[in-house]
């Protein structure tokens, strides 16, 4: 989860004006954490309606529900929960899209079946790539192409820092599932990038 | 001892510490004889940064929660309250 800077004297005040129901605060609130959360919902369902509508629904979950708050997370972490959890249920609901046929995410084998093994030594000029704001878009333009069952799998594990159960928890699924989705998403990464970068660095080519 | 395809197979297993001593054992062994399966568990875990670092500064992230949303977010509330 990326950490956003709040204080917990802050919170405090915030959330004993939302208790109280002073109208000023539900704005305070939306305008705090709304920027941040809506980067969260973003990275969960597909595009911008969508992804503000799963904002709409997490804030009106929060309201009914800051009355519960007891505090035992931070507010900055209840409320993206909430965010994950509204985003998830729109992710549900929705017509499922034609998925990107990834064949290789059905084995575990990704390293023998790519065609350019052995592999290139990329490690290290990936720091530098991802400096270039066309390296950071292709590698989420990979990650949206993912099917939602990878996708979400990666999102709530290596960017949002779920740890294993917490993820199969949110997904209803289980901690194997998780692993197994997680650890082919990411060598189905590995792969895109490791074209893209042999492609487009001289220097990666072997 | 741990073949090339087991190795992509258990790459998670092993970089999480999961995977039982013995087949640890054979996997580090496998990792010293084998220089590609080294530049694979390389740029398996650069993946993982890579994409970390792609999300975390997000162009598509300006910041502040559009206006008109905060407006609709409002306006929502005070309707089913």
């Amino acid at each position: 989860m990326n950490p956003l800077p709040s204080s917990p004297a802050e919170d405090q005040s915030l959330i004993a004006a939302l208790k109280a129901g002073e109208e000023h605060a539900y704005e305070q609130l939306v305008r705090r954490f709304g920027g941040w959360l809506l980067g969260v919902a973003r990275r969960l369902v597909h595009g911008e309606q969508e992804a503000q509508d799963a904002l709409q629904d997490a804030f009106l979950s929060a309201f009914k529900a800051i009355d519960r708050f007891q505090g035992d997370a931070s507010l900055a972490t209840w409320l993206h929960r909430i965010t994950v959890n509204a985003a998830l249920m729109r992710l549900r609901h929705r017509r499922r899209r034609p998925e990107t046929l990834f064949e290789d995410l059905s084995s575990g084998d990704g390293a023998r079946q790519d065609p350019n093994y052995p592999p290139v030594n990329w490690s290290e000029s990936a720091e530098v790539a991802a400096e270039r704001a066309e390296t950071r878009e292709f590698v989420r333009a990979m990650i949206d192409e993912l099917p939602d069952t990878y996708r979400t799998v990666l999102v709530l594990r290596d960017i949002e820092e779920y740890d294993t159960a917490e993820t199969a928890k949110e997904l209803g699924i289980t901690p194997n599932a998780v692993k197994i989705r997680l650890h082919r998403a990411r060598q189905a990464l590995r792969d895109r990038i490791d074209r893209r970068l042999r492609a487009f660095d001289p220097e990666a080519r072997p | 001892m741990t073949t090339c395809g087991e190795l992509a197979r258990f790459l998670m297993a092993y970089l999480d510490r999961e995977l039982p001593e013995e087949q640890r054992a054979s996997f580090e062994q496998h990792l010293k004889a084998c220089p590609p399966c080294v530049i694979y568990l390389k740029t398996y875990e650069a993946t993982i940064r890579l994409c970390k670092k792609s999300c975390a500064e997000d162009a598509r992230l300006p910041g502040a929660v559009p206006e008109a949303l905060v407006q609709a977010i409002l306006k929502a509330r005070r309707a089913t309250k």
